[in-house]
């Protein structure tokens, strides 16, 4: 199958007082049309760093990111972000806030479909009722929606999703995946998504992503999650590999949080608390679905 | 509940009442005695006696000033009207030279906040000129507009160098908050917002409009309403100096007739009007930070 989306001997380095700081380097990762690809590591191991490379947001220091065939150079529609905070305009309602990027992607339709296009996505994830409602009256999980809807609503050739369920609690979290794995179901986006959640990551994607640690973070080890789709968290939870497949990215994610870098010309970053990220093993997890 | 309210209007007048006894206090009063003069006829004497004998207390202050407050409207000539016909001469060049501080100040508030060049270019210059007194601006002005003479078919001069000395030095003192109210705004944007516009590849103008101005506002209408404060303070002092008719200009010109009830009449009016001012600016900001 051809790549979609090829990224090679991406880097990111950040010029410093001491000397480079290597964010990222060498890092090489191919996704074919339609696959969802999680991005997982530690905080501040620099998978946002990749994504944001990916979006346009953040310059590239070395390689490339190809997208159908084409070099990426800057940030535009064709990808749709979600971001970890909604990011939503608070003084245009959930409704503006989408057609603002309809209006600039489909500017050649009719106004009339403009709106319909944006009603579509905002009822699908939800929101029929409170469309117009501005992000202040809207929950933290609603704003999501909105931020998911929108993204889905460019008709973007990828999905960057950027640890975008971090800030919900539990409940809605598992509502959000819900919701975001069917419309991408529907919809056959490629998607790459960065997370922290060992099980978010192993509920959403067909290839896990694991990083090791920065600086000079690169491409750690790929775990393919070949649990058939549709799927249901629950099936999907007492899948015979489910745990083995949990078992292995955890411990990847313990070695390499103990694992001193070598080949680095910076003092590495101090590492930040317990190595697993404590959300990830949460026992309510177990049982909530 | 209701023990605030009552507070609320109560202590108000209070401190109110306080500040008329101590002026009642402090005022001349009239004391007439009969004495015998150099000739020995008993003549009437009124002197005033007191720790300010010249000025007059509240009551004396009323029925003086009671034909202006009464008549607010009456034009009995160009430097003898009726009170709020002055506030009206006043707030009109004041909504002038407000409306051009407002149109030149916001633009260069979101170059300085958009452009770091720019902001380096300005800032000193800018920080230099802000401090200056309208009593500064108002002599440059006259020189500056010394040419202006736009006359009406009469040969009446309906606007001259004063008037746009007097214009240009109340948009000059004016500017300044909204200059840099506008700048911060622009610099405090969240970085998310203009991700989006990045993200959607808004074009510059619809960035402009659909972004900044909006996410900008709440500061700028901090800045708009200071804006409008040092406005109403700097007409007093260019129509002191140009003697245009106006509660400032009607305020001098009572101070060179000795007539010392009608400038309380000015201060008093002078604070009202700033007060609302600020009053209904702040009701309008109030509405612009809600969103």
């Amino acid at each position: 199958m051809s790549h979609y989306l090829e990224l090679s001997q991406l880097a990111k380095v950040y010029p410093t007082p001491k000397g480079e700081a290597v964010i990222v380097k060498d890092f090489d990762l191919k996704i074919a049309k339609g696959e969802f690809v999680s991005l997982i590591g530690h905080s501040g191991c620099g998978k946002s760093t990749v994504l944001s490379m990916v979006a346009g947001l953040n310059e590239i220091s070395g390689g490339a990111v190809i997208l159908a065939g084409k070099e990426i150079t800057g940030p535009g529609p064709d990808r749709g972000i979600v971001f970890q905070s909604p990011c939503l305009l608070p003084w245009m309602t959930a409704f503006e806030n989408v057609m603002l990027g309809v209006n600039q992607v489909f500017y050649t339709a009719a106004r009339i479909e403009r709106r319909e296009i944006a009603e579509y996505y905002l009822s699908i994830v939800g929101l029929a009722e409170s469309m117009h409602k501005r992000p202040g009256e809207l929950s933290q999980g609603m704003r999501q929606r909105v931020g998911i809807a929108r993204a889905f609503a460019l008709s973007p050739k990828l999905l960057l999703l950027d640890e975008p369920f971090g800030m919900l609690d539990s409940l809605t979290r598992f509502e959000l995946q819900q919701v975001l794995i069917e419309l991408w179901r529907r919809e056959k986006i490629t998607a790459l998504m960065v997370t922290h959640d060992v099980d978010e990551a192993l509920f959403l994607s067909d290839r896990v992503v694991m990083m090791t640690n920065g600086p000079a973070a690169e491409v750690g080890d790929i775990l393919e999650v070949k649990f058939p789709r549709p799927r249901e968290r629950k099936e999907v939870m007492e899948h015979p590999d489910y745990y083995r497949l949990r078992e292995h990215l955890i411990t990847f994610l313990e070695v390499h949080a103990h694992k001193k870098r070598k080949l680095v010309d910076v003092p590495p970053a101090p590492s930040g608390g317990s190595p697993i990220q404590p959300e990830a093993i949460e026992p309510q997890r177990f049982c909530a679905a | 509940m209701n023990k605030t309210k009552f507070d609320s209007i109560l202590l108000p007048f209070v401190g109110i009442a306080a500040c008329v006894f101590i002026w009642w206090c402090v005022a001349g009063k009239p004391v007439t005695k009969q004495v015998r003069d150099d000739f020995g006829d008993v003549v009437t004497v009124t002197s005033r006696v007191g720790i300010s004998a010249d000025l007059p207390g509240p009551i004396e202050t009323w029925h003086k000033t009671r034909d202006y407050i009464l008549k607010p409207f009456e034009k009995r000539g160009e430097l003898d009207q009726g009170i709020l016909a002055f506030t009206w001469l006043s707030l009109k060049l004041v909504a002038q030279g407000y409306c051009i501080a407002l149109l030149v100040g916001t633009p260069i508030g979101f170059c300085l906040g958009l452009s770091k060049t720019f902001s380096k270019i300005f800032d000193p210059i800018i920080q230099i000129l802000r401090p200056v007194s309208p009593l500064a601006w108002l002599p440059l002005g006259m020189v500056l507009f010394s040419s202006v003479k736009i006359s009406d078919a009469a040969g009446h001069v309906l606007f001259g160098a004063i008037d746009a000395a007097a214009l240009f030095t109340i948009a000059v003192c004016a500017m300044w908050p909204t200059v840099l109210n506008t700048a911060v705004g622009v610099r405090a944007i969240p970085q998310d917002y203009l991700n989006v516009a990045k993200v959607l590849k808004l074009s510059r103008a619809k960035t402009l409009c659909k972004v900044l101005v909006p996410a900008t506002l709440p500061y700028m209408f901090t800045g708009f309403r200071l804006s409008l404060g040092i406005a109403w303070l700097v007409i007093v002092a260019a129509e002191m100096l140009t003697g245009r008719p106006g509660v400032g200009g009607f305020l001098w010109q009572q101070y060179n007739a000795q007539s010392f009830a009608h400038i309380i009449l000015c201060i008093l009016t002078i604070g009202v009007v700033g007060f609302v001012l600020d009053r209904l600016m702040s009701v309008v900001e109030r509405r612009f930070k809600a969103v």
